[in-house]
């Protein structure tokens, strides 16, 4: 679905502060989409999260973010897509507290609540994909 | 990288977060801490995230670890000045920030230390009596 405001734009994940790009313009945009402060935040946590995942897991990657709108509200949709080793047991990687690497364990399944639409797409050798929305109240 | 500024006042190091950090400066600043508290031998330790906008899961832990380190030093670790919505945020997130002691804000942050500075003395003085039965008769 395209966008009315048209906003959208890729941003490549390589490196430490390209998350903070990502952050940014994910703020920006839910910012012009008008959600509240605290909806904000709970946005830009989750994507934080996320793309530090295509970072650190999926060997780098892109993020694709734009404002999306249904006939009652708008919203911010991201996408965090790389083309890393893929997730063997998705319902392991949900699980809080179980990480394969250095982290808390809490990125995808705390993302996942931080959000009102959550999406992963993952097939081993391939990459993994994930779309995460927010909507206006 | 940016580095974040650490400020001795008396015997507490306080560190204040004005900018969005990238992972790297997150852990530069953990390496800084550790130094300072060690040849400063400051009892205090308090991290302002008034101007924070969000707390993912590795900022977070970045906090737990300083108070895990600044104990070692026989310090204590106060996060000053939460936001809200980040508190809302942590809180969805799974984030519990266990054993970081918070307070509204650097006053309190403040007045939290002193607190603990006293315990401290009374601690010393005890430890340092030759009789201490006597002390309490």
């Amino acid at each position: 679905m395209t966008s009315p405001a048209g906003e959208r734009k890729e941003l490549p994940i390589r490196r430490d502060d390209d998350v903070v790009r990502v952050r940014q313009l994910v703020r920006s945009y839910a910012q012009q989409a008008k959600l509240s402060l605290v909806d904000q935040t709970k946005l830009v946590t989750a994507t934080s999260e996320l793309a530090r995942n295509t970072l650190t897991y999926g060997g780098g990657g892109v993020a694709d973010v734009e404002i999306v709108a249904d006939t009652r509200r708008r919203g911010v949709r991201a996408s965090f897509i790389d083309e890393g080793p893929g997730i063997a047991d998705v319902e392991l990687a949900f699980t809080d507290g179980w990480t394969s690497g250095k982290g808390l364990g809490l990125g995808l399944s705390g993302a996942r609540r931080l959000v009102d639409e959550f999406n992963l797409t993952t097939e081993v050798g391939r990459g993994t994909t994930v779309t995460v929305t927010k909507w206006g109240r | 990288m940016e580095r974040v500024p650490i400020l001795k006042i008396g015997d507490v190091l306080l560190v204040s977060i004005q900018v969005d950090l990238e992972d790297q400066s997150v852990v530069a600043l953990q390496e800084d801490l550790a130094e300072r508290i060690s040849s400063t031998g400051a009892h205090g330790v308090v991290i302002d995230i008034s101007a924070v906008e969000i707390v993912d899961s590795f900022i977070g832990r970045m906090f737990a670890t300083i108070a895990s380190i600044s104990r070692l030093f026989d310090a204590d670790t106060v996060v000053v000045g939460m936001r809200p919505a980040v508190a809302i945020t942590l809180v969805e997130l799974g984030l519990t920030l266990g054993e970081v002691r918070t307070a509204l804000d650097l006053e309190k942050g403040l007045a939290v230390l002193r607190r603990l500075g006293a315990d401290r003395e009374v601690r010393i003085e005890v430890d340092e009596d030759d009789e201490p039965v006597q002390a309490f008769s």
